[in-house]
């Protein structure tokens, strides 16, 4: 039982980022711009959380720092691709290398190095198996990342701001007729899942206490994946982050072993999320205009 | 994503719009480049300014330790070599309407496959026969790596982006994962050097090359750049390529197999970056070792947006890429050398926010002019 709920926690404290990247990037994507940016999102975050933390002695405003990188980020893809009309995927992979290449010469610049940042004051990681109880107490990202999901469904089923956002996304010219601006709308979708998916990277770095280079590790294009496996529905890919995230718990779990070779180990999730996107053929619809201008 | 194909197809291709003369198609091909060139440097200054260093000693310094002597003008045309396989990589790729972000792994496994087929060679073996074998194995291994994002996306509609970046993950565990079966030396991360297929140093031929890694596969890989372009644009192949990249439902109706082409599409686009390996283990080190393409993959990307898909042009930009690459390691002392890897990302949005841009213009130029 104690097993059990020590998997199940575990499960939790590694969704975390997922569910933040995947509610972010749910809403983008239903406003038609794809979200290949979820990683450099992520790791602009991490970096800006990491560094707001240091220079406060706050984790909190680390946090809040953490969505001003994202934002700011979003901002700049949203402007890319809306204002100049930039192809998504492009400016997408774009941002995700100006992502790295920032974290990596402002790491260089403030810390002398090239690989992580020193110890900051992070959010307290409880790892016993009263985790999933501790770490409600302890890292406010870990419940907030919970309801995030729900939130951001109320926000696209229940709200006039997730009607237009859907409205854009599925048909931009019949929304321009009801006199919703798609610009206005997308430009906020993004930069919501700008601040989100580095809410996401902020909880990486604040869990572990310091930044290292790429720590985001794909988890964005994981989120992604999750979001076309959820058939962009918020719960759905919610769940679907779940599982990814049981799925790399089972991973740490099996690392322990010394049957499997850990290369094989770590490519577990990598290789899920390939099998996830071919087993949703068919049946995933992505909003009509995704990728359109 | 269902779009993806098409937006693809109009980043390495204008489309095909009437009443373009030439001027104006040679502006649009030349005029984003140039724009973010510019955009560049001004974020260079920014990122330069911030450390409190002055933007021109830095760029003179950079010139000064790449073309301005033969060392490292070697280095810069070592490193040009490696990029312009994985520029034309991503290249034939965007000309198919496929964005293949898996160049870094495809180059790591063509590496491998060099090695190993020079290590199972006698070291004694002829260079005639030793190289184009270690060539040949470079490029399976590079090209069954792109096979199978090909294949994900023709059979299950898979998109590319993902599973090519996904795939960078898992060929790298399963490379050190060979790597650590026996292969490697003890207690390091290379195999044991490969004598068949050794390039020479272009040193060997010029002393003031003496002690960069510029070698002979410069040649080979120019020659696979030549071959790209007769193939993209002088073959049948190379055309339903292009028109599958451009308008794959018209393409589709007119006969051609789209599957089929996308597949073949990652697999020329994988043996490409796969050729690149030999570069440093058949030219450089003479041994594969690991994390030797770390980021030549991904700045493979921004090479052929610069380089506009077009071979003659990705060399152009492998050149200037692998000038700023080299130039990084110059100015070290004063900037932190990863302005490059910021720099990359800055070259390639405004390379994307600037072609619909420059394409607007001249669009509403040749209006204003009738």
């Amino acid at each position: 039982m104690s097993m059990l709920l020590a998997f199940l926690a575990q499960t939790l404290r590694i969704a975390v980022p997922y569910l933040f990247a995947a509610a972010g990037g749910v809403l983008a994507e239903r406003s038609g711009i794809i979200s290949l940016t979820l990683e450099g999102f992520m790791l602009g975050g991490a970096f800006s959380a990491m560094l707001g933390s240091y220079y406060s002695g706050s984790p909190w405003i680390g946090a809040i720092c953490g969505i001003a990188g994202g934002l700011a980020l979003g901002m700049l893809h949203a402007v890319a691709t809306i204002r100049y009309k930039a192809d998504q995927v492009v400016s997408g992979i774009a941002i995700n290398l100006l992502a790295v290449g920032l974290t990596r010469y402002f790491l260089k610049l403030v810390f002398d190095s090239s690989s992580n940042s020193p110890r900051v004051p992070g959010f307290s990681a409880a790892t016993s198996s009263t985790a999933l109880v501790s770490g409600l107490v302890h890292n406010p990202l870990i419940p907030l990342g919970l309801l995030i999901v729900p939130a951001v469904a109320w926000l696209l089923y229940r709200t006039p701001f997730g009607l237009r956002v859907r409205a854009v996304g599925e048909h931009p010219e019949a929304a321009v007729t009801l006199g919703i601006s798609v610009r206005r709308v997308r430009y906020a979708a993004v930069a919501l899942s700008g601040a989100l998916a580095a809410l996401g990277g902020a909880y990486l770095s604040l869990d572990q206490h310091q930044f290292t280079d790429g720590m985001s590790a794909g988890r964005g294009f994981i989120a992604l994946a999750a979001i076309i496996f959820g058939r962009w529905d918020p719960m759905r890919a919610g769940l679907a982050c779940l599982f990814f995230a049981a799925a790399e718990t089972l991973q740490i779990q099996l690392q322990g072993m010394q049957a499997i070779p850990s290369q094989f180990v770590q490519m577990i999730p990598y290789v899920l999320t390939i099998i996830a996107l071919v087993g949703v053929v068919g049946r995933a619809i992505p909003p009509a205009a995704l990728g359109r201008e | 994503m269902s779009d993806a194909s098409a937006t693809a197809a109009s980043v390495s291709d204008g489309a095909p719009a009437p009443m373009r003369t030439r001027l104006d198609r040679l502006l649009e091909a030349v005029l984003p480049p140039l724009v973010a060139l510019l955009v560049s440097i001004v974020a260079g200054d920014l990122l330069i300014l911030a450390v409190g260093q002055s933007p021109g000693a830095v760029y003179r310094l950079m010139l000064e330790g790449t073309w301005g002597n033969a060392y490292g003008f070697g280095q810069v045309l070592y490193k040009t070599t490696t990029l312009v396989c994985t520029g034309l990589a991503v290249a034939v790729g965007l000309r198919a309407g496929l964005f293949n972000i898996g160049a870094e792994g495809q180059l790591a496994a063509g590496g491998l496959g060099a090695a190993l087929a020079g290590l199972a060679l006698p070291a004694s073996t002829s260079g005639l026969v030793a190289v184009p074998l270690c060539t040949i194995a470079a490029m399976c291994a590079g090209g069954a790596v792109g096979f199978v994002p090909g294949v994900l996306r023709a059979k299950w509609g898979a998109h590319e982006v993902i599973t090519t970046i996904m795939l960078n993950f898992i060929v790298l565990a399963l490379l050190s994962w060979m790597l650590s079966t026996g292969l490697r030396v003890p207690e390091t991360l290379h195999t044991q050097a490969v004598h068949a297929g050794a390039l020479p140093r272009l040193s060997a031929w010029w002393s003031g090359f003496h002690g960069s890694a510029a070698n002979g596969s410069i040649a080979i890989v120019l020659f696979a750049a030549l071959l790209a372009d007769v193939y993209l644009f002088r073959t049948r192949g190379g055309f339903e390529l292009r028109a599958v990249g451009l308008q794959p439902d018209a393409s589709e109706n007119a006969g051609i197999d789209v599957g089929r082409t996308w597949i073949r599409a990652l697999t020329i686009s994988g043996a490409l970056a796969g050729l690149g390996g030999i570069n440093f283990v058949l030219g450089y080190e003479h041994y594969y070792e690991e994390g030797f393409a770390t980021g030549a993959g991904f700045l493979g990307i921004a090479v052929a947006l610069v380089g506009r898909s077009n071979p003659f042009g990705v060399v152009l930009a492998a050149l200037f890429f692998a000038t700023l690459s080299q130039g990084g390691l110059a100015i070290n002392a004063l900037v932190p050398k990863q302005m490059v890897d910021a720099l990359q990302g800055v070259v390639i949005l405004a390379m994307a926010a600037s072609v619909p841009e420059v394409r607007r213009l001249l669009a509403s130029t040749r209006r204003s002019v009738r």
